[in-house]
């Protein structure tokens, strides 16, 4: 049987034939030097072009380092091209996408911790983070304001969208995403390694790991997780990056604590194929999750 | 819930790449460490060992006139075994002089100097080694303050205090620290017959499970009574911990400015590097 044949027996309409060759870099960063981070950003991105990846996601505060604290006003930029550090982001952006995590400072001079997605020499969306965890080793709320939009946006792969670390503790912003159109949700981290116990993982990447593969098996779509690594003062960060198809089965993962660029080849029909077995897009009750929302916010 | 038993292959990657970064980001590449015969300091010099290569670590032993020669002798053995540079200084000509001075002064005073002159003798051969002091209080007894603060308490670093005292054996036997050493009773070797476990009245296995569901945990008192602790324990436990705070915290600074360090002047130690 001649392939196009095979084909026809099982779709007789056309397949966008797409694969994402998708690159995470898992980089330890140092604490308030944006320059330095500048020039490991580059790096990276020279190595991933070498790779052929059509984008690359960096973690959470990829252009600072983590506990900012009193730096946050000196690390600050803004994604444009007169800025000293974007417009090398931008500029390289035009051989593949990236994905970049910064203190991004709003006219009125509000800082938040930023992540934007950079395509062909222009920012194609900046996501603000919505939720500062500001409880036990985390003082986010104190130093950031706090973003007020969850936004999927298009990108030459199709919709996507951007979380950052405590975003996706929360289950709404990723059901938000879904709803918006989103079937690639880049999520990236600084995620403190805690809780050791006598197991192989961290509780921390335990339940991180279970939450991303949760949600692309949920929302039948691709998750991908971004997580820094290195140390800060006596918080170490625990990389292992993943990337998650939409029938939730992982297809890549970077070792755990040491920097690495991971690679993840990805079947962007796996999207159509795993909708067509298991419908959850198309049932999910919109309305039904609205009205209830509305009767539960009235009480 | 109560199981303190510790993954040692992640422990140790985490604490030897901590031990890396912390030492290398400030532009050194040795460290140096006080090694005491004990456990705690076995440890800790094991893992710098480990992290930074043999050859770059010189530990110190620094015996007053008193110590049990097991002490040196233990901490011999641990410098053939993982390979380090050391030196040996009596400090009983540092700490007499001081003694002396008071015919009354008690043991737990003479310790402190003990503590105290080890830590000077530290960061003295620090300097000219150009190597980071690397630290050896474990959280049991930093919860429970049993350490003279700015004596063996000082360092740059500490890998370890974030281990119980039982955690740091688990740790201990897997980096193959030899047995007569996890095996003795711990002591600060301050004065002859001292134990930790004599003199704090309990034993660490007890007083880890406890702080364990206390700090770990966030289980109550009342909550740690009903798994079955000991309530007079329970008490004495938690008021020792409260009331030993000030020797893990910095001097509060009284503040005057808009901006004090300490309050409102936050960055890591780690800032820039």
């Amino acid at each position: 049987m001649r392939l196009s044949d095979h084909r026809g027996l099982i779709f007789s309409g056309k397949i966008r034939r797409m694969k994402l060759n998708l690159a995470i870099a898992q980089i330890a960063t140092k604490l308030g030097d944006v320059e330095s981070n500048l020039e490991k950003h580059l790096n990276y991105i020279k190595q991933a072009k070498a790779e052929k990846a059509d984008l690359l996601v960096f973690p959470e505060l990829s252009l600072t380092g983590y506990v900012v604290q009193d730096l946050v006003a000196t690390v600050a930029h803004r994604p444009t091209d007169e800025d000293p550090v974007f417009k090398h982001l931008l500029k390289a952006s035009q051989d593949l996408d990236l994905v970049v995590g910064f203190v991004d400072e709003d006219s009125r001079h509000r800082f938040y911790i930023a992540t934007t997605y950079l395509s062909g020499g222009r920012v194609v969306h900046v996501h603000h983070k919505v939720y500062l965890p500001t409880y036990g080793l985390f003082d986010e709320g104190r130093f950031f304001a706090w973003g007020d939009s969850v936004r999927a946006f298009d990108t030459r792969f199709g919709r996507a969208g951007l979380l950052i670390c405590e975003d996706f503790w929360h289950a709404s912003p990723p059901y938000l995403l879904w709803l918006d159109g989103a079937d690639l949700m880049l999520f990236s981290s600084a995620s403190p390694g805690r809780g050791l116990t006598d197991r192989e993982k961290l509780e921390s990447a335990r339940w991180v790991e279970r939450v991303s593969k949760a949600y692309a098996s949920m929302f039948t779509s691709f998750v991908v997780h971004s997580n820094r690594v290195g140390y800060e003062d006596g918080l170490h960060f625990w990389g292992g990056a993943t990337v998650n198809d939409p029938n939730g089965e992982l297809i890549a993962q970077g070792p755990y604590f040491e920097e690495a660029l991971t690679i993840a080849q990805l079947d962007l029909n796996q999207l159509r194929r795993t909708r067509a077995r298991l419908p959850l897009l198309r049932d999910e009750r919109t309305n039904l999750t609205v009205s209830e929302l509305q009767r539960i916010l009235q009480k | 819930m109560l199981d303190l038993t510790i993954n040692t292959d992640v422990a140790r990657q985490i604490l030897t790449g901590f031990i890396k970064s912390e030492v290398t980001r400030v532009g050194y590449s040795r460290a140096i460490l006080n090694l005491s015969g004990g456990l705690d300091s076995a440890l800790s010099c094991a893992l710098t060992a480990e992290a930074l290569g043999s050859e770059n670590v010189l530990v110190l032993r620094l015996p007053y006139h008193t110590s049990s020669p097991d002490s040196l002798e233990h901490a011999q053995l641990l410098i053939d075994k993982f390979r380090v540079q050391s030196e040996t200084i009596d400090i009983t000509d540092m700490v007499d002089p001081l003694i002396q001075h008071d015919p009354k002064m008690s043991d737990k005073r003479k310790g402190n100097i003990m503590a105290r002159a080890r830590m000077i003798a530290l960061y003295d051969r620090s300097e000219e080694f150009k190597g980071l002091p690397i630290g050896s209080s474990n959280k049991t007894e930093i919860l429970l303050g049993y350490t003279t603060m700015w004596g063996d308490m000082a360092s740059a670093v500490n890998p370890i205090g974030d281990l119980y005292k039982t955690q740091v054996r688990q740790l201990s036997h897997s980096l193959e620290i030899p047995d007569v050493i996890i095996d003795k009773a711990p002591s600060a070797d301050l004065w002859v017959g001292q134990t930790d476990e004599g003199e704090l009245g309990f034993t660490y296995e007890e007083v880890d499970r406890l702080l364990f569901l206390i700090v770990d945990q966030r289980y109550s008192a009342q909550e740690c009574v009903e798994e079955g602790f000991d309530e007079n324990f329970v008490n004495s436990v938690i008021a020792r911990m409260r009331r030993n705070q000030f020797k893990r915290m910095m001097p509060p600074i009284a503040k005057l400015s808009n901006r004090t360090i300490g309050y409102d002047f936050l960055y890591l130690r780690d800032w820039g590097t």
